[in-house]
């Protein structure tokens, strides 16, 4: 047992590897990949941040850089479902299967490369949050707690990212899915406080999963719009980790099972 | 000789529920012998396809027995595993790693040391005159290369028995030799090869025996010769400039048919046992009788001709 589990985390290792070389050769897209939520940060923070009415003064940027990272990890999901869709449609995973290596090390290549993809994503955008004037206000163990929910956030929506991915027949349908994000990633309090919405909105916005993350990291980070005076709100840090693990335990076993029974 | 057999198949049935993509396997049979190349020859939609991804374990039969190299494919599909070796329809490769990373990669999936499965992916590199653009991106290889290096992928631990799906299907006519040369190479090696291919040419290039595959199971069998001889003849077809000849040229060309002279048109199509003979005569009898035509043509029998002589039905 306890060789099958190491030759897992070996094979695991040796998938996800296959991914940081091909960081190292096609740096550019891998490097836009990781400025893209700077642009997006900037984007709203520059360009739409002189007309957003914080309490007290605070710069838009208190609000806005938690909410950016909550949706970049949301947006790694495409990277994920690009990544296992391609690789079913070239053959790569039918490849893998007939392979005498552990099974789950595919998926498990998958999840460490993309981890470490949001990662570094994360401390590119923490970077750049804290140079446009953001800062957290907590301790440091609060704001590494912050960072846990986040990837917690990306664990969980990187399995949604390998079902689709594995579901999909043609890499084409992922636009689809691509467009799809931008709705489930604005509905929710990563821009403004769902409290500016009409309440109806507010409150579907306010279930959203990105929204726990977002507000408790906020809470975490001692960053305005923590408080949003809902059940949902006032509980956003449980609900940020439930979210997530609810996720994973729907989408984790489906995924298992598209893969096991990839019958293209 | 029972023990000799490394693929069998017993009545194996599988069924694509909703009628998907997939064609499915309807009472499919087979047996190959060790060290020999069978084709599985058929078109499009016979099950060749599933017939491999069920036999490579990547696909779950409905009912009916399969082995490979002496291991149920269901029950010890992990034994199989490390005994087989899989080229997909498509080339299976990462096409951003190069051609050697690529081979590192398999190598060290099939739970080769890093130094192994770099030696042995030079190794192989070599062997399918890859060396020189061992360092270059997969994307930047020619279809021929490509299918060379995914080969190459397939053979990392010499397997017993090795499936290829189609090698040839979207290569251009320098790709498709490129990839039957190394194929032919390969059973210089004793390796057990099972081919599926829509070309009759390509089975007849490569195969040792053929198996014919129609609608989910296996029609006809034998060597390509055994069947060539079951189906007789080549095609001579001539087209003709008027329709009033078609009626002299028959007469003329009666007694060189091996078999019934088919007419469409101005084609005349007749079947011949001496190609060579049968051409000059014809060229000689038309001269004579001052007939010019259009064009003339000695042709292999398309595989829905083979098919229709063999199962009295089309493709």
């Amino acid at each position: 047992m306890t060789s099958s589990l190491g030759w897992a985390l070996a094979d695991g290792w040796t998938v996800a590897r296959r991914t940081l070389i091909h960081w190292r050769m096609q740096p550019g897209i891998v490097i836009f990949g990781w400025f893209f939520p700077v642009l997006m940060m900037l984007m709203f923070g520059a360009l739409l941040g002189g007309a957003m009415e914080m309490p007290d003064g605070q710069s838009y940027y208190e609000l806005l850089v938690p909410g950016i990272f909550t949706l970049a990890m949301l947006f790694g999901l495409e990277g994920t479902m690009t990544a296992v869709a391609t690789d079913v449609s070239k053959g790569v995973t039918d490849r893998f299967r007939s392979l005498p290596m552990s099974s789950a090390a595919v998926v498990l290549g998958r999840c460490i490369a993309d981890m470490l993809d949001s990662v570094v994503t994360l401390i590119v955008l923490i970077a750049a949050g804290l140079a446009l004037g953001w800062r957290w206000h907590g301790t440091l163990p609060e704001a590494l707690a912050a960072f846990g929910l986040l990837l917690l956030l990306r664990f969980a929506l990187l399995w949604v990212g390998i079902f689709i991915g594995l579901s999909v027949k043609n890499v084409q349908s992922i636009t689809v899915v691509q467009v799809l994000v931008w709705p489930v990633g604005f509905l929710s309090s990563a821009f403004v406080m769902t409290s500016t919405m009409p309440s109806w909105l507010g409150a579907i916005a306010q279930w959203n999963p990105m929204s726990s993350t977002a507000t408790a990291a906020r809470s975490l980070f001692d960053n305005p719009g923590a408080v949003a005076g809902s059940w949902i709100g006032g509980h956003a840090g449980a609900a940020a980790v439930i979210w997530p693990l609810l996720i994973v335990a729907v989408f984790l076993p489906l995924s298992a099972r598209r893969f096991r029974n990839l019958s293209r | 000789m029972s023990a000799e057999r490394v693929i069998v198949a017993n009545d194996v049935r599988k069924n694509y529920r909703g009628g998907a993509e997939g064609a499915g396997l309807n009472g499919f049979d087979l047996e190959v012998a060790a060290g020999t190349v069978v084709g599985l020859l058929g078109p499009n939609g016979a099950g060749k396809t599933t017939a491999v991804r069920i036999l490579s374990t990547l696909l779950d039969l409905d009912s009916g027995e399969a082995a490979v190299a002496g291991y149920d494919i269901r029950r010890q599909a992990r034994e199989v595993r490390r005994r087989i070796g899989l080229v997909g329809q498509y080339a299976a490769v990462d096409e951003i790693l190069t051609g050697r990373q690529n081979l590192v990669l398999f190598g060290r999936l099939n739970h080769l040391s890093h130094a192994a499965a770099v030696r042995r992916a030079d190794e192989l590199l070599q062997r399918f005159s890859l060396g020189a653009a061992a360092n270059q991106p997969a994307a930047k290889y020619s279809g021929g290369m490509r299918r060379r290096l995914d080969l190459a992928a397939s053979l990392i631990v010499a397997p017993a028995v090795l499936f290829v799906d189609e090698p040839t299907t979207g290569l251009d006519p320098a790709g498709r030799i490129e990839v039957w040369s190394a194929v032919r190479d390969l059973v210089g090696g004793g390796t057990t090869v099972l081919l599926t291919t829509q070309y009759l040419e390509e089975a007849d290039q490569l195969a040792d025996r053929i198996s014919m595959l129609k609608a989910g199971r296996v029609v006809a069998e034998g060597t390509p010769d055994e069947l060539k001889a079951e189906l007789g003849a080549d095609w001579l077809d001539l087209v003709l400039a008027d329709p009033a000849e078609v009626p002299r040229v028959l007469a003329l060309v009666e007694r060189l048919a091996d078999g019934d002279v088919r007419v469409e048109d101005l084609r005349v199509s007749i079947p011949v046992k001496d190609r060579t003979r049968a051409l000059v005569e014809v060229a000689t009898s038309l001269a004579e009788a001052k007939i010019e035509p259009e064009d003339i043509t000695l042709r292999r029998p398309t595989l829905d001709e083979v098919f229709l002589h063999l199962t009295g039905t089309g493709v």
